[in-house]
């Protein structure tokens, strides 16, 4: 979603540079980067340490073992229940996020390995119209979720997302209760929900999904919250502090457990999910 | 709509013509009547057509009847339990116990302000994080007492704030909804005004959705879709139109289950009629609801939410791949 673009509390910023270029200009420090060591290096500029997105399949070589993911996420799309056009239909949106991600939808689930330990891992791609939750997203968010219960894996869900999608109105904002839904079945199996926030994780995904893990790890450089700086400033006008909603404005308010670097964050998940190995 | 100021002035013509007619003894009744019939007319002309906009006016008129007004009819004895035992009390949600058709209920209410001097103090019934965690209180003894669970929908949405978020208004919300997947009793909600995102939700996952005729129910106000997609605040009129937030449209959907019909020009012109009505319809529901065990209850409520989502099988995400863009429920 447009949402994030041009704001300059932005700390990370999408990576726009055409792929065929060997060099990248970091957007926080103006260094020009050697695309190839960006990559490396989890898309953390190597210069300034400035987090850039990461794709769902760049996150998820990130995290877990090598050659130990198989991907469960089936192509489904929404089928534009609402028929919904605003500047542009809501179909061709979709097809270019399609073309340009060559994902279905915002969000890839599957099963691996984290240090031989088992897991159902689900990850949203911000690319993909803002990694908003319609349909397919909440439908696959609830599979994998059946999936933990079904192999007695534990399910950790890393988001990336503005909120709910617009564009399939009513059915997107119902995703929030679908997957409540399916996740207090989840709580009720006994299996552990490690939730992982990066930035941002905001709207109706925070409201639902991603704040009901039994462990909220916050990657540096996430944003955490319900409404955006610009809502709050557009409705009431008020100042907010420098470092609002980012991970160490949750952490300081008792809203997350942990703040991770995004180079740490395999190891991360394999201690804590480490303790639960015996509950299954 | 500024064809109801004429509406308004029409109908105190025939009142003024009334007072006359009984102090000079003077027969103006036919021409009472004339009046009469026109302004029934000139009403279903106004009113039968809304648009979606209209619509969405409507829902958030000022003189609409809100939660409060419907506890003192609808209900009786509403026995108020204020606080969420941690930070303070919302009084844009409220929570408490009262009896409907005699029989002990748990009510949420979302509520708004009449007065500026009320708006201030209820924040324009946008709920803050202590209305949710009173919410989920409620609930919990709903379910600890097994009295059924009634929710009333007004608001705009949860107030948008830096002591909301500090106070994790979204995981606020969250626990709100799982509270309510999780409630062995029945659960019904009903809008009566704005159903607004999140903040209406959390007290929404209910086994039965109503709403009344003129209420909305979206993702997102009109305005804050129009500034996001069309980046134009004066588009809220397209965007009423394509969030297909009415009731109407709602039902057709299949994601509420019934509507609770208004009086001409919306409830406030006969609340007495639309709290008769939207007090059958919940009456009629709960019956139906409390006939099944706790777990039939949950394990359709599971379903319910479980099964929403629209989508097809698309093997590749190329240009042809997608489906024709034909709605069913439309046509």
């Amino acid at each position: 979603m447009s949402l994030f673009k041009e704001r300059q509390y932005l700390r990370i910023r999408v990576d726009r540079e055409a792929d065929d270029s060997l060099w990248m200009k970091c957007k926080a420090c103006g260094e020009l980067v050697f695309k190839r060591r960006v990559r490396e290096n989890n898309n953390v500029c190597p210069s300034c340490g400035e987090y850039f997105f990461l794709t769902a399949a760049e996150r998820i070589d990130s995290l877990v073992d090598p050659g130990s993911f198989e991907d469960l996420t089936e192509r489904i799309v929404t089928d534009d229940p609402l028929a919904f056009v605003d500047s542009q239909p809501y179909r061709e949106r979709l097809r270019e996020a399609q073309e340009k991600t060559s994902l279905s939808d915002a969000i890839v689930i599957g099963r691996g390995t984290i240090e031989g330990v088992p897991l159902i891992l689900g990850v949203m791609d911000f690319r993909f119209i803002g990694g908003s939750m319609g349909s397919v997203m909440g439908e696959h968010i609830c599979r994998a979720m059946e999936a933990a219960m079904a192999e007695r894996r534990a399910f950790v869900l890393v988001s990336s997302s503005g909120g709910a999608r617009i564009q399939e109105g009513m059915f997107s904002l119902l995703q929030m209760a679908k997957t409540v839904t399916v996740r207090r079945r989840l709580a009720e199996a006994g299996l552990p929900f490690v939730s992982v926030m990066t930035y941002p994780t905001s709207g109706g995904v925070q409201a639902s999904i991603a704040s009901l893990g039994d462990i909220l790890i916050a990657e540096k450089g996430a944003l955490i919250g319900f409404a955006g700086r610009r809502v709050i400033q557009q409705t009431i006008a008020q100042e907010l502090p420098a470092h609002f909603q980012t991970e160490t404005f949750a952490l300081e308010r008792g809203q997350i457990d942990r703040v991770v670097r995004r180079e740490d964050l395999r190891a991360e998940l394999a201690l804590a999910l480490g303790f639960f190995a015996g509950v299954r | 709509m500024s064809d109801e100021r004429t509406l308004d002035l029409l109908e105190a013509k025939i009142e003024e013509l009334r007072q006359l007619n009984a102090v000079e003894g003077i027969d103006l009744s036919k021409e009472i009547a004339r009046l009469e019939e026109k302004l029934q007319h000139l009403r279903r002309k106004l009113y039968e057509n809304l648009n979606d906009w209209e619509r969405v006016k409507l829902a958030r008129h000022p003189k609409r009847p809100y939660s409060l007004d419907y506890l003192e009819t609808v209900f009786e004895g509403f026995y108020e339990l204020r606080g969420d035992r941690v930070t303070g009390d919302d009084r844009a949600l409220l929570a408490g116990l009262a009896r409907l058709d005699g029989r002990p209920v748990v009510v949420l209410a979302q509520q708004k302000g009449r007065t500026t001097e009320e708006n201030k103090e209820r924040f324009f019934g946008m709920p803050r994080p202590q209305g949710f965690r009173k919410a989920r209180r409620a609930i919990e003894l709903a379910d600890r007492f097994r009295f059924p669970l009634i929710s009333m929908i007004d608001t705009p949405g949860a107030y948008p704030g830096l002591e909301a978020e500090e106070q994790n208004v979204g995981a606020t919300i969250a626990e709100s909804l799982q509270a309510m997947a999780g409630v062995r009793v029945p659960t019904i909600a009903v809008v009566i005004g704005e159903g607004g995102s999140g903040g209406a939700l959390a007290i929404g996952l209910a086994d039965c959705i109503v709403m009344l005729e003129n209420a909305i129910f979206s993702v997102i106000t009109p305005e804050g879709a129009a500034s996001i997609l069309w980046k134009d605040k004066d588009k809220a009129k397209d965007a009423a139109a394509a969030l297909q937030l009415t009731a109407e449209r709602l039902l057709a959907l299949g994601l509420i289950d019934g509507i609770v019909p208004e009086p001409l020009g919306g409830a406030h012109k006969d609340f007495g009629k639309t709290a008769d009505a939207l007090k059958t319809e919940i009456v009629r529901r709960l019956s139906e609801l409390s006939a099944l065990p706790a777990n039939e209850l949950l394990a359709r409520r599971y379903a319910r939410y479980r099964g929403i989502g629209r989508f097809v099988l698309a093997p590749i995400p190329t240009p042809d791949a997608l489906p024709p863009a034909v709605d069913a429920a439309r046509n």
